[in-house]
C-alpha cells in the first residue's frame, strides 16, 4: 500500500527562486515602518560592508591571519535576522558571523581585536575570526565545526523552556550544514519537545564549492524539516525586511506556541567560501549578476525613493562608518597581545590539580622570551 | 550505614543531588519510563517527571550537544549513553566542543556536563557492547574523566562530578552494577575529582588500576602476599588528570611498578603513566615499569573462550606479580 504525506508544513514566503541571482522581489512599501529604524538597519548593512572589506584588505596586509570568511553580498541576510531580534534572544553561528556579532551590538573595535588575536578582543585572542563570543549579549559564538552548534543552540532552547524564560534561540547556519547528522538530530528534537528556536539557514548557493543541489537531495532546504512536521519557509535574503518580517513572524510562533521552524534565507556571497579562496568554481557570469544586484546599494535606492534616506543622510553616515571602522583597526593593531603566561589561563573553571599552572605558564613565557 | 550495590550508589547519587539542586537533570535514551536499560535510574520518571528525566531519541551528539547547550545557560545535565560503544557519535561534540568551550571564549563560558556510561567487557556483549573507551578523552585538556570502583565511591565521585563546573566524562564497570556491594550512606556527599585512593599498603611493587581491574588486583595482591610479594594497590579513581603525586609517591617507596587495564594496550593510560614515572622517578626503579593490559585487538570477539582470553583476572596480574617480583 502507498501512503502519500498529508502534512504540508513548508510554505513559501514571496517568490524566492532557488537561485539567489534570480531573486528580484523586494518589499518598497515602508508605510509600516519606522523610518528610523529602517535607517538604522541601512546603517548597520553599510557598517557590516565596511568592516568586511576592511577585514579582506587586513588579512591581504597579514594583520589577520588563519581562515576568516566574510559576510559580504550577505547584509541583508545578517542586518534582517537580527533587527528582529529581542535582548533575551541567543545567536549561535556559524564561522561566517563577523556581521552578527556587529549588529547584536558588540564595540567594532573589540570585534577587529578579537580577528587580530589580541587581548582586548571578544575572546582575548583565543578564537579569532571563527570564534566570537559575548556573554552579555547572549551571542553564543561562532562554530568553526560546521554543525557543531546545532544541537548546542537546541540545548539553550530546552534550557529557555526549563526555566520557564522568554525568547528563542536563532540557529545560524549555511546550507551544507543542513547535510550533516547532528541537523536531523536536532530538528526531531526540536519538534518532539516544542522548543523555542529557529533554525535559520544562509543558502549562498554553494557549500564552500560544492553547489546546493549537488549536496542536498533536497535542494530546497525549508522543506528540510517535512519529516519532523517542521513549519519551513524561504525568503529572498538580499531583502533586509522581508527577512526581518518573516523572523518576527516566526520568533512569536516559537516562543508562544512552542513551534520551531526553518527559515532559509536564499543569499548571494560577493566573494570566494573564505578570504583566500578564488572561487573558481563559479562562473564569471553568475558572479556578475551576483553582484550587480547588491543589497547594500538596491536598500539605500528603495530607502532613497521612499524619502526615507536622502543623499546627505548617506554622505554623513558613510563618512561615520568609514571613522568607525577605522578607529577599530586603530585599536585592534595598538592593542596588546595576551601574555604567554595566560596560556593556561581559563582551562577550566575551578582549580585543577596536576594540570599546567602559573609556574608551567612562567616557563612558557621564558621560552618564549628565549630564555632556556 | 545502609549497603547499596554500586548501580544503587549511582542511582541514590543522581536522586540526592535532583532533590537538592532544581538545577540538575537526566537525559538519554531510555532513562525515563524505561529507568535506562540497566535500570540505573528506575524510578527518577516517577519520582521527578518527564521534565527531569527525559527520554531521548538515538542521537548520542543529539544528547550530549543539547546537554551542553542547557549547562550554557545554568543548568546541570547529566546525559546518560546507554553503552560506552555508543559515545563514539558524540565525540565530536564532547572534544570538540565542551571541552573547548571556555578557553576559546576566554571564560565566558563554562560547561557543567556530566556524561556517564557503562563500559567494559566480561558480559558476552561482544564487540559492540564491551569496549573500554576512557582513552578517547584521556588526552583532552579542558574535560576531565573519572571511573569509580567501588559504590561509595560511585555516589561521592558522581556528586562531586555533576557538581563541578567543567565537563566530565565518567565510566561505569556494568560488571560492577550488580557484583558489588558496600556501606553507602545517604545523602549528599562528595568525593573529590583528582585523587587517587591507596586500596592496600605494600613495599614491593606499586600496582595503579581503576574500575573493575580494582577488584581483580587486590584478589592477586592477597594471592602473592603469602608468597612474600608485598603489593601496593592504587585506585586512580580520575584518569584525567592524573593524581601524580599518589602515583609518585607510591612508586618511590616501593621502586617498582604495574599498570593494569582493560582497555587496550597501545594508547592506554598506562602508556602515560609509565612515562610519567621514568620521567620523574627514573632514579627509583628497580624494574622496568610493566603494563598488563587487554591486547591490541580491535574489539572484544564473542567467542566466550576469546572474551576470556581477552579479559584481564587476577590469575593474569598475579601472574605478572610474579614476574616483576623476581626481576
Amino acid at each position: 500500500m502507498t501512503k502519500t504525506a498529508n502534512v504540508e508544513p513548508a510554505t513559501l514566503s514571496l517568490a524566492v527562486s532557488n537561485d539567489p541571482v534570480e531573486n528580484t522581489a523586494y518589499i518598497t512599501d515602508f508605510s509600516n515602518d519606522d523610518p528610523a529604524e529602517l535607517r538604522s538597519i541601512y546603517r548597520m548593512m553599510l557598517l557590516t560592508r565596511r568592516f568586511e572589506e576592511r577585514t579582506g584588505e587586513m588579512y591581504t596586509k597579514a594583520k589577520i591571519g588563519g581562515y576568516c570568511h566574510l559576510n559580504l553580498g550577505e547584509e541583508a541576510t545578517v542586518v534582517g535576522l537580527m533587527s528582529a531580534l529581542k535582548p533575551e534572544d541567543y545567536i549561535f553561528t556559524n564561522y561566517r558571523e563577523h556581521g552578527y556579532i556587529l549588529a547584536r551590538g558588540v564595540e567594532p573595535g573589540r570585534i577587529m581585536a578579537e580577528l587580530f588575536g589580541k587581548d582586548t578582543g571578544v575572546s582575548r585572542g583565543r578564537g579569532g575570526s571563527m570564534h566570537l563570543f559575548d556573554i552579555e549579549r547572549h551571542f553564543m559564538g561562532g562554530y568553526a565545526i560546521v554543525g557543531g552548534q546545532i544541537p548546542l543552540a537546541t540545548g539553550v532552547a530546552f534550557a529557555l523552556r526549563y526555566h520557564e524564560q522568554p525568547g528563542v534561540v536563532i540557529c545560524q547556519m549555511g546550507d551544507g550544514t543542513t547535510n550533516i547528522g547532528a541537523w536531523h538530530e536536532s530538528l526531531n528534537m526540536a519538534k518532539l519537545y516544542k522548543l523555542p528556536i529557529i533554525f535559520y539557514v544562509v543558502n549562498n548557493g554553494y557549500g564552500m564549492g560544492l553547489k546546493v543541489e549537488n549536496g542536498s537531495a533536497e535542494p530546497e532546504l525549508y522543506r528540510k524539516g517535512c519529516a519532523f512536521r517542521m513549519h519551513g519557509e524561504r525568503v529572498n535574503g538580499k531583502d533586509p525586511i522581508a527577512v526581518r518580517n518573516a523572523v518576527q513572524r516566526l520568533r512569536l510562533m516559537a516562543q508562544d506556541d512552542g513551534e520551531p521552524a526553518i527559515l532559509e534565507a536564499v543569499s548571494y556571497r560577493f566573494r570566494g567560501h573564505s578570504v583566500v579562496d578564488p572561487a573558481r568554481y563559479r562562473d564569471e557570469e553568475e558572479v556578475r549578476r551576483g553582484r550587480e544586484d547588491d543589497p547594500v546599494l538596491r536598500f539605500a535606492q528603495n530607502l532613497l525613493d521612499a524619502g526615507i534616506l536622502t543623499d546627505e543622510i548617506m554622505k554623513t553616515m558613510a563618512e561615520a562608518i568609514e571613522q568607525e571602522v577605522a578607529a577599530a583597526i586603530d585599536f585592534a593593531n595598538s592593542s596588546p597581545d595576551p601574555q604567554i603566561e595566560d596560556l593556561f589561563t581559563y582551562m577550566y573553571a575551578s582549580p585543577v590539580a596536576n594540570m599546567p599552572g602559573p609556574e608551567d605558564a612562567l616557563e612558557a613565557a621564558r621560552i618564549a622570551r628565549g630564555e632556556f | 550505614m545502609p549497603e547499596r550495590t554500586f548501580l544503587e550508589a549511582i542511582r541514590s547519587a543522581l536522586i540526592d543531588e535532583m532533590t537538592t539542586d532544581q538545577r540538575v537533570f537526566v537525559l538519554g535514551q531510555d532513562v525515563g519510563v524505561k529507568g535506562g536499560v540497566f535500570l540505573v535510574t528506575d524510578g527518577l520518571y516517577q519520582q521527578f517527571g518527564a521534565c527531569r528525566v527525559i527520554d531521548m531519541p538515538i542521537a548520542e551528539a543529539g544528547i550530549v550537544g543539547a546537554a551542553i547547550g542547557a549547562a550554557l545557560h545554568g543548568l546541570r545535565p547529566v546525559a546518560e549513553i546507554q553503552f560506552a560503544d555508543y559515545i563514539q557519535p558524540a565525540v565530536d561534540q564532547i572534544i570538540n566542543e565542551a571541552a573547548k568551550l571556555r578557553y576559546r571564549s576566554a571564560g565566558d563560558w563554562t560547561c557543567p556536563i556530566v556524561v556517564r556510561a557503562p563500559f567494559g567487557s566480561g558480559i558476552h556483549g561482544a564487540l559492540y557492547h564491551s569496549q573500554s573507551t576512557e582513552a578517547l578523552f584521556t588526552s583532552t585538556p579542558g574535560l576531565k574523566v573519572v571511573i569509580p570502583a567501588t559504590p561509595y565511591d560511585a555516589k561521592g565521585l558522581l556528586i562531586a562530578a555533576i557538581r563541578d563546573p567543567d565537563p566530565v566524562v565518567f565510566f561505569e564497570h556494568k560488571q560492577l552494577y550488580r557484583t558489588m556491594r558496600g556501606e553507602v550512606p545517604d545523602g549528599c556527599y562528595t568525593v573529590p575529582l583528582g585523587t587517587a585512593a591507596v586500596r592496600r599498603t605494600g613495599r614491593q611493587i606499586s600496582l595503579f588500576t581503576y574500575g573493575l581491574m580494582l577488584h581483580h588486583s587486590l584478589t592477586a595482591a592477597e594471592q602473592v602476599a603469602d608468597e612474600g610479594i608485598d603489593v601496593e594497590v592504587v585506585d586512580l579513581r580520575t584518569l584525567y588528570p592524573l593524581d601524580r603525586e599518589t602515583i609518585l609517591a607510591s612508586v618511590r617507596n616501593t621502586s617498582k611498578a604495574l599498570i593494569v587495564h582493560e582497555d587496550n594496550l597501545t594508547g592506554g593510560i598506562g602508556g602515560e603513566i609509565s612515562a610519567l614515572i621514568s620521567e620523574h622517578a627514573f632514579e627509583y626503579l628497580d624494574a622496568p615499569v610493566r603494563r598488563l593490559a587487554s591486547p591490541d585487538v580491535p574489539a572484544t570477539a564473542f567467542n566466550e573462550a576469546l572474551e576470556a582470553h581477552f579479559m584481564l583476572n587476577a590469575d593474569k596480574i598475579a601472574h605478572a606479580l610474579r614476574e616483576l617480583a623476581a626481576y
